[in-house]
């Protein structure tokens, strides 16, 4: 799960982290009252005008001002608030600003990167470090990838000062910012350890013209699968950020992801869903998504999954590609029946049902009367139903 | 000769009492597994599957009384780190955890500590492993393989039991199968279980399924390259899946280098695997290897 810059600032703020801070609004009405807030607690006259958006990359998209008086930041404020803010991260869509961030102002010396994250390889947290904030890390680790310190932690010890102290040095402090530094990168693994995070990432951490090391941008994606025991950041969950039909598929279990293609597909198991959208292209169609059905897939989920890819309509040609292993095939049969006569599909229907029952759900089929086209193996599924999709 | 378990495996199954546990324990059991022993705390001193299978509150104990060595887990997510631990420190010398959904931060801790007790994990987030007609460690459908001596390592439940499909289609039975789970940290790697099948004398052939996100199926080549001697095929899924989302698996993620499906079939490919370009292609491919070999 990911979440807003000011939802993980106020994560670093709990963990004590120094925080560039503001406050939040989401109605135009609200710009000024929020300004003039901001102004007033923080003792400022300017201020930072951000979008909210999950994505990276918003600063060069247009999505965050500088605004050296209120006059000048509440027109940021308008014209942020609203926009369709693109970067390299949203794709050509663009992402919809619902939420505009206003912060204090520092005056910057220096810019510093840091994040924590997972090195799958070596199963183990690297914490990496750079004296280049400010800019995309990969280019640096493309151009200059010496500029990049990193420490791998130990899961059983956790961070070590000694391992805090090499990233201070590596970001050439000294006095108290050196110490200052130290402390908020502990801090930081402590916090990334504590809310299950997968990664936390800090662009930049700066070093103020007054010598204080601040941190001005946080991105923080949380582990799904431990959200069970962080109730409050669950809750910090913006569904405006993600897909409509992903959400939806999501209450039932189903684990969807559009995609751009013409042919639509239901599979058990991650895998063979890839697989299955693998085989699609090779066939020469293009796949309209990823459905996983899990591991059990009732007629209930069929029928949901049916629904929620004919919303998509690019979708030429449904394929159902099912090996049943625990999930039983004449089960999936019942369920398309249910869902292809409650439903009324509109477009042709390729349904490869393999393993657990699969004789009888081919019965089940056959019976039916529905309008179904039978395939026997993925390569003859694949090419049925590419195609179906294509009118021949 | 198979790898990890077979007909002498003395399996403890943790989490026995559950809805799953019960299901596929009793499953495992008309497989021809040796179930020894269940453990749910709090249930211990009671039989339960028809009375088959005694319950204890302890792995501990139940290794005591019976001689487990194996385990598979089927306890919820909360708790499935502290299984895999509780089974490492009991003196268990093969884990599969079939549990969905464990919190990756617990699983970076319970892989530091099985590596340091010498214990074999296998998953989680995994359908388990299958030595055909012996031992049926896991939740895969025991009905579809046939004896015989393809080695088959996965990453996804489904895609193997479609490989296995594939193999018995065209003559190919299996010696083991293994699903090593689709999360970024696991216990017992793809390269692990090469290792394993190279080893074997019984196996003569490698079938590899992999997926988009991590190194794993590259480190695994690599080694391939310089040390084994039986013919391989191999298969990488998510060649049209889109960067930066995640594909059902926690480690499904292509994140960029060279964790795409195009880089990773390029470099199989350079180390001497044959990799099937469409997954219909799998046990046509092995067979072909097979007779070359």
């Amino acid at each position: 799960m990911k979440i807003h810059e000011y939802q993980g600032k106020k994560l670093f703020a709990d963990f004590g982290m120094p925080v560039q801070d503001g406050y939040v609004f989401e109605k135009l009405e609200d710009a000024e009252s929020t300004i003039k807030k901001v102004q007033a607690d923080f003792n400022t006259e300017d201020v930072v005008v951000k979008a909210q958006i999950h994505a990276g990359g918003r600063g060069k998209g247009g999505g965050v001002k500088y605004s050296p008086n209120f006059d000048k930041a509440l027109e940021n404020a308008k014209n942020i608030l609203g926009m369709n803010l693109k970067t390299h991260q949203t794709g050509e869509g663009g992402q919809l600003v619902r939420k505009v961030y206003v912060t204090e102002a520092y005056d910057i010396a220096e810019e510093y990167y840091a994040a924590i994250t997972l090195d799958r390889s070596k199963g183990m947290d690297v914490f990496m470090v750079s004296s280049e904030g400010g800019v995309e890390i990969e280019k640096v680790a493309a151009e200059t990838p010496e500029k990049i310190a990193k420490v791998w932690i130990d899961p059983l010890l956790g961070m070590k000062s000694f391992q805090a102290r090499k990233l201070a040095y590596a970001l050439g402090l000294k006095g108290d910012a050196f110490k200052a530094a130290m402390k908020i990168l502990m801090q930081m693994y402590h916090a990334y350890q504590s809310i299950d995070a997968t990664i936390v990432e800090v662009n930049p951490l700066i070093l103020t013209t007054d010598g204080r090391v601040i941190v001005l941008d946080a991105k923080v994606n949380l582990d799904d699968n431990a959200l069970f025991r962080h109730k409050d950041i669950a809750a910090m969950r913006d569904l405006n950020e993600e897909d409509p039909n992903e959400v939806e598929a999501g209450k039932f279990n189903l684990n969807y992801i559009k995609l751009d293609g013409n042919v639509g597909c239901m599979v058990n198991g991650a895998g063979l869903a890839m697989a299955t959208m693998d085989i699609i292209k090779l066939a020469g169609g293009e796949p309209a998504n990823f459905l996983d059905v899990g591991g059990t897939a009732s007629a209930e989920t069929v029928k949901n999954g049916f629904r929620i890819i004919l919303s998509d309509e690019n979708v030429k040609a449904v394929l159902i590609n099912i090996f049943g292993g625990i999930v039983r095939c004449d089960r999936v049969a019942n369920g398309v029946v249910q869902a292809v006569t409650e439903l009324g599909l509109k477009v042709p229907v390729v349904v490869r049902l393999e393993g657990t029952n699969a004789k009888e759900a081919q019965e089940i089929l056959a019976k039916s009367g529905v309008d179904i086209i039978p395939a026997v193996g993925m390569k003859d599924a694949a090419q049925k139903v590419v195609n179906a999709a294509l009118g021949n | 000769m198979s790898i990890l378990v077979n007909k002498d495996s003395r399996i403890v199954v943790q989490g026995i009492t559950g809805s799953e546990g019960q299901f596929h324990a009793e499953q495992m059991l008309d497989y021809g597994t040796n179930i020894v022993a269940g453990v749910t705390p709090g249930k211990g001193g009671i039989k339960t599957l028809d009375d088959r299978v005694p319950v204890f509150n302890s792995v501990e104990e139940a290794v005591e009384q019976t001689g487990a060595n194996t385990s598979i887990i089927f306890v919820p997510p909360p708790f499935a780190a502290e299984a895999v631990i509780e089974a490492s420190f009991a003196g268990i010398k093969v884990v599969v955890c079939i549990t969905e959904g464990v919190p990756v931060h617990d699983m970076l801790k319970v892989k530091k500590v099985v590596d340091q007790n010498g214990t074999r994990l296998v998953g989680p987030n995994c359908p388990g492993i299958i030595t055909v007609d012996e031992c049926k460690l896991g939740i895969m459908p025991g009905f579809i393989c046939k004896k015989g001596n393809i080695g088959v390592i996965s990453k996804s439940g489904t895609l193997t039991y479609e490989a296995i499909d594939q193999l018995v289609n065209v003559g190919l039975g299996q010696t083991t199968a293994i699903g090593i789970g689709g999360d970024p940290i696991i216990g017992t790697t793809m390269k692990d279980c090469i290792e394993l099948f190279e080893a074997d004398p019984e196996t003569k052939g490698i079938v590899v399924i992999g997926e988009i996100g991590g190194q794993m199926e590259i480190e695994a080549a690599r080694w391939a390259k310089d040390n084994v001697s039986k013919p391989m095929v191999g298969f990488i899924a998510g060649q049209t899946a889109p960067p930066g989302r995640r594909m059902g698996h926690a480690g499904a993620i292509v994140s960029g280098g060279d964790d795409t499906a195009e880089a990773k079939m390029r470099i199989l490919g350079e180390c001497g695997i044959a990799v099937a370009e469409s997954v219909a292609d799998i046990g046509n491919l092995m067979k072909a290897a097979m007779e070359k070999s």
